[in-house]
C-alpha cells in the first residue's frame, strides 16, 4: 500500500510536539505499532521554474524520423499584463491547443538530476520540456505529457508554480501490510493507526452525514447471504461523460499506483484508497431488469473487465441481471455492463462478501485484484452506505450529475461479538504491571466500547465490543495483542526463563553429527542440494522400470518445470554438484550429502480430514502420519578424480571403487555398527564394481564404482564413485560393547590360501573368522597372488592371525590347533586349501 | 714371614714403578686423543685397555711383590686403570655426540616443500551452524525436535491457525504436490514441528528444531527455494513476553556477541498472538553497528495449544523461528546466498568441520 504523507495528515488534527509531524516520524510511529515499512520514498526533488502552460499553438514537424511538435506556450503574463509565452519542441502527441500542460523552463532541475535549459533541437531552439507525470517524479505513467484538467471546475492559471500546484515536495509512505489487518488497506485505518500510536485525534473520513433514501435504487435479490452479508447500490444520472477527473484525486491515486481511466471509474477507486471499501460502477443503461446475487451455476461464462471470457464455478459469487452474470463479484467487473465514455448514468455498487470465496474466486481465476485483497482480508461491514455517498458527491460535484434519491440496501451484517478478558490478562502476557487503566482506554483508543466487570470469583475483567471494521478481534489474545503494541513492545523486559534440565541431543541425533564430521574428517565436502529433480536423471542413472526409485511424489508447481519431482536418491543433486565443480575447474571432488529423500508408498493412504478444535485422537495422528510418504535420512558420497593428488611426492592415486566402500565403513563406523560387504548389482552402478552393504542380512545400501553410461549420462569424470545408504535403517547403538583387554601375549600365525577366483574375499574372511573362534583376535589380507604357480582361475590370498587368549599365555600348540580349525572352516564352505 | 726372602726380579718391578704407569696413562690419553672417529677409537682400544695392553700386562706382575708392596702396587695400577678408562669413555662420548649430531643434520629436510597430499573435508557452513544454535539451546535445556519436510497440511497449516482460505496461507508461497487434494505440502517453515512436539511431549516442552523448507522463490543473492530455520518453542506455567525477549536476547549473545540485544517490532503470524518480529542489534553490520531483521517469533496462539491438546488458561509460551542462510548472511558477511546452495567446493571448505 503506497500513500502520500499529505493524504495521511489531512486525516489528523495534531497537536503538541506532533504538529509538524514528518515522513520519518510517520515511518517510525507506524513501525512501532506494527505496520512494516516497506520504503519512504520523498518526491522529486524539483527545483527552479516549473510552472503551468497554457498550449497557445502547434506546428507539427514531420522531417524527422518521428513526429515532432514546436508549440509555443502561455506560461504568465508579463509586467503589463501582456500573455508571455515561450517555445518549446515537444515528442509527445497527447494534447491539443488549449491544454494546461506543466513546463519546465531554463533553470530548472528534474529528479536524477535533470537540467533543463535552452537548446537547439530539431532545428528549432526548445526553451523548456513538457512534462510527463514520471519526468516529475509523481509516478510511472510515462505514456505521454501531463494534461491537467481545464475548464470550469478548473481554477489553474497558467504561470502558477507547479511545484506548488503538485505538491511535488510531498512523500510517498510504502507499507507491507500483514493480512490480518484489512482495514489498514485504507487512508482511513492508517491514519487511525497513526493517531493511536502517536495519541493524536482521528479525522474520520468516513464520518460522512448519509441521507435517508426513497426507496431502493435498483431491485435487488440477494440469494446467498452467507456469501454476500450487504449488498449496496446508490445511482448518479446525468453524468457529463467528458467531465475530466480533477488533478488532486489524479494526482492522490497516481500516487498510491492507480492509473487514472474516467471520471467514474477513478472516483470508485478514489474512496477505496480513502475509506477502504472497494467499488464497482457499472452503466445503468446497460442493465437489464434487477439484480441477483447468487453463486454462478456451472457452465456460466463471463467477460470481465480485463476482456477474459471466464468459465464460471459454483463458487463463484457473480452478479446477474436479466442476461445472466454481470459481475464477477468482489474480483473483477463484466465487460458488458462496463462504464464507457458515453455512460451517464452510473450505478455504484458496494458490497461485504464472502472472504474465504473471494479468496478462492481469486485463486481460480489466477485474478488477483485491488478488491479481492481487501475483501478476502475483511471490509468494514458499516462502510458501504457511508462509501456510497462519497462516491454519489464526487460524482455529483465534478460530472454535473444528480444523485438519485433512491439507495438499496440488502442485508444487515452482525458486528464483532463482544470478546470477555481478564482485566490482567494484558500483563500477565506481557510481564510487566501496567498503570491502571490503560487496558481499557487502550481497547477504547481502537475503537472498541468497553466495559468494565467482575468475573463469578470477583476478579475485574473487560469486555470489549470491537468496532465494525475490526473482525480480527476475537478472541483476549487479540486484544491483548492490541495493548501490548500500543504501550510499546520496548516497554517489556527481557528475563531469561529457566527451563527444566533437557537431555541432550538423542543418539540419532548425536550420531548423524558423528557420520557427518567423520566424513568431513576423512575428506568429504559437505553440500546441501535441493530435492527437485528432473525425471531424465532416472534414465540416465540407468534405473529399470520397475525400480521404486521412479516412485516419486511430484510437484505441482516446481520453478523448474524439468525438475518437478521429489528426489527418493541422494545421488542426482550429488551428482550434478560435482559436474557444477569439475566445470569450475576443480580436479578432486569428494562430496557427500546427508538428508531426507521422500519414499512414497506404493498404495498412499488417503489424507484424513482432522479438525483443530481440540487435541486430535491417536488413531486421527497415525492416520496423518500414515498418509506421509516415508522419508527416511541417507547419507550419500562422490568421489571424482585423485584421492591422493600428484606432487613432488609421486602420482596421484585415482578414487576408486574401494574408497566408496570405506566411506560406507567409516559412517558404519561412526554409528557403532557392524557393515558386512557383499558382491551387489544395481543401478547406477558398474555391475562389476558395486557393493551391498548390509547390516546382518538387512541390505541398508550400496557403493562402488558409477556405471560407465552413468558417468557419460550425467558427464562426470571418468570411474566417478559413490555411496549411499539409508542411515535410519542402522540400528542405534546407545552403548558401545566394552573391549576386554587381554595382558597375555599373543601369538602369531600367517596362512596362504588357494581358492576359486569366484570366492569373494569377504566371504573366505568370514570362514576362518568363524572358524578361528574366540581365540582369533585379529586377522588380515597381506597379500593376493594369481599366477601360474596357484593354477588357472585360482588365486593365492595370505592372511596374518593374531591369536590371544583372555586368561593365560596362549601356547603354540594351541594358536595352532585354533589355526588349523580356521583354515578347516574355510576349506569346507569354499574348497580352500593351504598354499604349500 | 718368608717374603723378604722370595726371589725378586729388578726388571719386572720396574713394570709397576709409578711413573711407568703415568707414562701408559700419558700414551693411552694421546691414542685416545688422536682417533678422530668412534672406528678408530675402537681401533686404539685394545692397545691400551685390552689384554695385551701395559696395565694389564703390569697387573700380572703384582704376584711377584713381596705382599707388602702388594697392596700398594695394585692401587697404583687400579688408579691408572680408572684414568685411562675414563679418558676412553669421554672421548667416545664425545665421538658418539659428534656422530649423532652430523646423523641429525645430514637427516634435515626441505620442511617447507608442500605436502597436502589428501585433499581436505568440510562441513556445510548452514549444517554447523543449525548444531552451534542447538547446542546454545540444548545448554539452555531445550531439547531438539525434527519432522519430516513433505509434511501434512494439517500440521504445516491447520493446527498452526492458517484458515482454509485466509490470504496467510498465500503469504507463504507454498509447493503443493500431486495430487491436488493430496493434503500435503513442503513444509514452509519448521513450525509444524511445534505442533508435532506438543502432541508427542509431556508438558512442560521447551525445544529447538532446526530443519530445511521450502517456499516457491526463486533463486537469487537474498533468497533461495530451498532453505533452513530454526524454530524454538517453549510451553510452560507462566511463561511471558519477557520471557521470549530474554530468551531471544540470550540467543543474539550466544550468537552475535554480548553486544548483541533483541528488540521487538509488532507484526503478524496466525500461530501467535501477539506476535512481533524481531531485530537484532549487530556490531559488525555492514556499513555500521544496527538492527538487523531476524525472523519472526510471538505467545502461542491460544488456538494453537487447543489444535494440541494443551489447556491455554493453565499453560502459555512463545515460539520463534529464524532463516539459517540469513542468519549466516549478514553474521559471516556472505554477500550471495547461491554460495550456499551451489556446492562450490571451494566456498564449503574453508569453513572446517565446526561453527566458528
Amino acid at each position: 500500500m503506497r500513500i502520500p504523507v499529505s493524504w495521511l495528515i489531512q486525516q489528523l488534527e495534531l497537536s503538541g510536539e506532533h504538529r509538524d509531524l514528518d515522513a520519518e516520524q510517520i515511518a517510525a510511529a507506524f513501525t512501532r505499532v506494527g505496520l512494516e515499512v516497506e520504503e519512504v520514498s520523498p518526491l522529486g526533488p524539483v527545483t527552479g521554474p516549473v510552472v503551468v502552460g497554457r498550449v497557445v499553438s502547434i506546428e507539427e514537424l514531420t522531417e524527422f524520423k518521428k513526429p515532432i511538435r514546436f508549440c509555443v506556450v502561455e506560461v504568465g503574463e508579463t509586467d503589463d499584463g501582456a500573455p508571455e509565452t515561450t517555445e518549446v519542441v515537444c515528442g509527445a502527441r497527447n494534447f491539443v491547443e488549449g491544454d494546461l500542460v506543466v513546463v519546465a523552463l531554463p533553470g530548472a532541475v528534474l529528479p536524477g538530476d535533470f537540467a533543463i535549459a535552452s537548446r537547439k533541437t530539431y532545428g528549432r531552439v526548445s526553451n523548456g520540456m513538457i512534462c510527463s507525470a514520471s519526468e516529475l517524479g509523481l509516478g510511472d505513467d510515462h505514456s505521454g505529457i501531463m494534461v491537467l484538467p481545464s475548464g470550469e471546475n478548473s481554477d489553474v492559471e497558467p504561470g502558477d508554480d507547479a511545484i506548488e500546484l503538485l505538491e511535488l515536495t510531498d512523500t510517498v509512505i510504502e507499507l507491507a501490510l500483514t493480512p490480518d489487518r484489512g482495514y489498514c488497506f485504507s487512508v482511513r485505518g492508517l491514519a487511525r493507526e497513526l493517531a493511536c500510536a502517536l495519541d493524536q485525534r482521528l479525522l474520520d473520513p468516513a464520518a460522512i452525514d448519509v441521507p435517508a433514501a426513497e426507496g431502493p435504487s435498483t431491485p435487488v435479490t440477494v440469494t446467498d447471504e452467507q456469501a454476500c452479508p450487504r449488498f449496496v447500490l446508490r445511482r448518479v444520472t446525468g453524468v457529463d461523460p467528458t467531465a475530466p477527473t480533477p488533478f488532486w484525486v489524479r494526482r492522490r491515486l497516481m500516487l498510491a499506483g492507480i492509473r487514472s481511466i474516467s471520471l467514474a471509474v477513478d472516483v470508485t477507486n478514489y474512496v477505496m484508497l480513502e475509506l477502504g471499501q472497494p467499488m464497482h460502477a457499472f452503466d445503468t443503461a446497460k442493465l437489464s431488469g434487477g439484480l441477483t446475487v447468487r453463486r454462478a451455476t456451472a457452465g456460466e461464462k463471463l467477460t470481465t473487465l480485463d476482456g477474459a471470457t471466464r468459465a464460471l464455478d459454483p463458487d463463484d459469487i457473480v452478479i446477474a441481471d436479466d442476461s445472466g452474470p454481470v459481475s464477477l463479484a468482489g474480483v473483477m467487473g463484466g465487460a458488458s455492463t462496463e462504464v464507457t465514455p458515453e455512460s451517464t448514468d452510473i450505478l455504484l455498487e458496494a458490497a461485504v462478501w464472502d472472504p474465504a470465496s473471494i479468496a478462492r474466486a481469486v485463486r481460480r481465476h489466477k485474478l488477483p485484484s485491488e478488491a479481492a485483497k481487501r475483501f478476502e482480508r475483511v471490509v468494514d461491514p458499516a462502510l458501504a452506505p457511508a462509501a456510497l455517498e462519497r462516491a454519489a458527491r464526487l460524482l455529483r460535484d465534478y460530472g454535473d450529475g444528480t444523485i438519485h434519491p433512491g439507495r438499496t440496501d440488502v442485508g444487515h451484517p452482525a458486528l464483532p461479538a463482544p470478546v470477555v478478558m481478564a482485566m490482567d490478562l494484558p500483563d500477565r502476557v506481557a510481564g510487566v504491571r501496567y498503570d491502571r487503566g490503560v487496558t481499557a482506554s487502550r481497547l477504547q483508543q481502537i475503537g472498541c466500547t468497553v466495559e468494565v466487570g467482575a468475573a463469578d470469583d470477583g476478579t475485574p475483567t473487560v469486555t470489549a465490543y470491537p468496532p465494525s471494521w475490526r473482525a480480527d478481534l476475537n478472541q483476549p489474545a487479540d486484544l491483548v495483542e492490541e495493548v501490548l503494541r500500543l504501550q510499546g513492545y520496548d516497554t517489556i523486559p527481557a528475563v531469561l526463563p529457566k527451563a527444566p534440565s533437557g537431555r541432550g541431543l538423542t543418539a540419532a541425533q548425536r550420531r548423524r553429527r558423528q557420520v557427518s564430521r567423520t566424513l568431513a574428517e576423512h575428506g568429504f565436502v559437505e553440500v546441501l542440494p535441493f530435492p527437485f529433480v528432473s525425471p531424465t536423471a532416472w534414465d540416465a542413472l540407468g534405473l529399470d522400470a520397475d525400480d521404486p526409485r521412479r516412485r516419486t511424489v511430484k510437484v505441482l508447481n516446481p520453478l523448474e518445470a524439468d525438475r518437478d519431482e521429489l528426489a527418493t536418491t541422494l545421488l542426482p543433486g550429488l551428482l550434478d554438484t560435482v559436474v557444477r565443480n569439475v566445470s569450475r575447474g576443480a580436479r578432486e571432488v569428494s562430496l557427500f550429502h546427508v538428508g531426507q529423500v521422500v519414499l512414497p508408498r506404493a498404495q498412499q493412504s488417503p489424507m484424513p480430514s482432522v479438525g483443530v478444535a481440540g487435541r486430535p485422537s491417536g488413531p486421527e495422528v497415525a492416520a496423518l502420519d500414515a498418509a506421509l510418504p516415508a522419508q527416511p535420512t541417507h547419507v550419500a558420497v562422490v568421489l571424482a578424480g585423485p584421492r591422493v593428488r600428484a606432487g613432488w611426492w609421486g602420482k596421484a592415486e585415482q578414487a576408486d571403487w574401494a574408497d566408496a566402500v570405506q566411506a560406507a565403513r567409516l559412517v558404519a563406523e561412526a554409528a557403532g555398527v557392524e557393515l558386512t560387504v557383499t558382491q551387489g548389482d544395481t543401478a547406477p552402478w558398474h555391475p562389476g564394481r558395486c557393493a551391498q552393504l548390509r547390516v546382518g542380512d538387512f541390505p541398508v545400501g550400496h557403493a562402488g564404482e558409477l556405471h560407465p553410461k552413468v558417468v557419460e549420462a550425467f558427464g562426470l569424470p571418468k570411474r566417478t564413485c559413490a555411496m549411499e545408504l539409508d542411515l535410519d535403517l542402522l540400528p542405534l547403538v546407545e552403548r558401545r560393547p566394552v573391549p576386554k583387554v587381554s595382558p597375555y601375549p599373543p601369538v602369531l600365525l600367517d596362512v596362504a590360501l588357494v581358492v576359486e577366483d569366484s570366492v569373494p574375499v569377504g566371504e573366505l574372511t568370514r570362514a576362518l573368522r568363524s572358524g578361528g573362534g574366540d581365540l582369533l583376535e585379529e586377522l588380515s589380507l597381506f597379500d593376493v597372488f594369481t599366477g601360474a604357480q596357484v593354477g588357472e582361475g585360482k588365486r593365492s590370498l595370505a592372511y596374518s592371525l593374531r591369536f590371544r587368549a583372555a586368561d593365560r599365555t596362549l601356547t603354540v600348540e594351541e594358536a595352532t590347533a585354533a589355526r588349523d580349525a580356521a583354515v578347516a572352516a574355510a576349506a569346507e564352505r569354499h574348497g580352500a586349501a593351504l598354499r604349500g | 714371614m718368608s717374603g723378604a726372602n722370595d726371589p725378586y726380579d729388578p726388571k719386572e718391578v720396574a713394570a709397576l714403578a709409578p711413573e711407568t704407569l703415568q707414562a701408559a696413562v700419558g700414551t693411552a690419553r694421546e691414542a685416545f686423543a688422536a682417533a678422530t672417529d668412534l672406528d678408530a677409537l675402537a681401533a686404539a682400544k685394545p692397545a691400551h685397555l685390552g689384554d695385551k695392553s701395559p696395565l694389564l700386562l703390569a697387573r700380572r706382575e703384582i704376584g711377584a711383590l713381596p705382599p707388602k708392596a702388594r697392596s700398594e702396587a695394585g692401587k697404583r695400577v687400579n688408579e691408572a686403570q680408572t684414568e685411562i678408562k675414563a679418558a676412553f669413555d669421554e672421548r667416545l662420548a664425545r665421538l658418539q655426540a659428534e656422530r649423532d649430531e652430523r646423523v641429525l643434520r645430514e637427516e634435515g629436510v626441505d620442511v617447507t616443500l608442500p605436502w597436502d597430499r589428501a585433499p581436505r573435508g568440510a562441513r556445510h557452513p548452514l549444517t554447523t551452524l543449525s548444531e552451534r544454535i542447538a547446542d546454545v539451546f540444548v545448554g539452555m535445556g531445550y531439547e531438539i525436535a525434527e519432522g519430516p519436510e513433505l509434511e501434512a497440511e494439517w500440521f504445516n497449516f491447520d493446527a498452526l491457525n492458517f484458515g482454509k482460505d485466509h490470504p496467510a496461507r498465500t503469504m507463504q508461497d507454498t509447493f503443493y504436490v500431486a495430487p491436488e487434494d493430496s493434503g500435503l505440502v513442503l513444509r514452509t517453515h519448521t513450525s509444524p514441528v511445534q505442533v508435532r512436539a506438543l502432541l508427542e511431549r509431556d508438558l512442560p516442552v521447551y525445544v529447538v528444531c532446526p530443519g530445511r523448507t521450502f517456499r516457491t522463490d526463486e533463486l537469487d543473492a537474498t533468497h533461495t527455494p530451498v532453505f533452513h530455520q530454526v524454530e524454538g518453542l517453549a510451553i510452560d506455567k507462566g511463561l511471558t513476553m519477557a520471557h521470549l525477549k530474554g530468551t531471544l536476547d540470550a540467543f543474539a549473545k550466544a550468537m552475535f556477541g554480548d553486544e548483541a540485544k533483541v528488540r521487538l517490532r509488532p507484526s503478524f503470524f496466525p500461530f501467535t498472538e501477539p506476535s512481533a518480529e524481531p531485530d537484532v542489534w549487530f556490531a559488525e553490520k555492514k556499513g555500521g553497528a544496527g538492527w538487523v531483521e531476524w525472523g519472526g517469533c510471538g505467545m502461542v496462539n491460544p488456538n494453537v495449544l487447543r489444535a494440541c491438546g494443551v489447556d491455554p488458561d493453565v499453560y502459555t509460551g512463545f515460539a520463534f523461528g529464524m532463516g539459517l542462510e540469513r542468519t549466516l548472511q549478514f553474521r559471516n558477511g556472505i554477500p550471495d546466498m547461491r554460495d550456499m546452495v551451489e556446492g562450490d567446493v571451494r566456498f564449503t571448505l574453508p569453513f572446517g568441520t565446526e561453527a566458528q
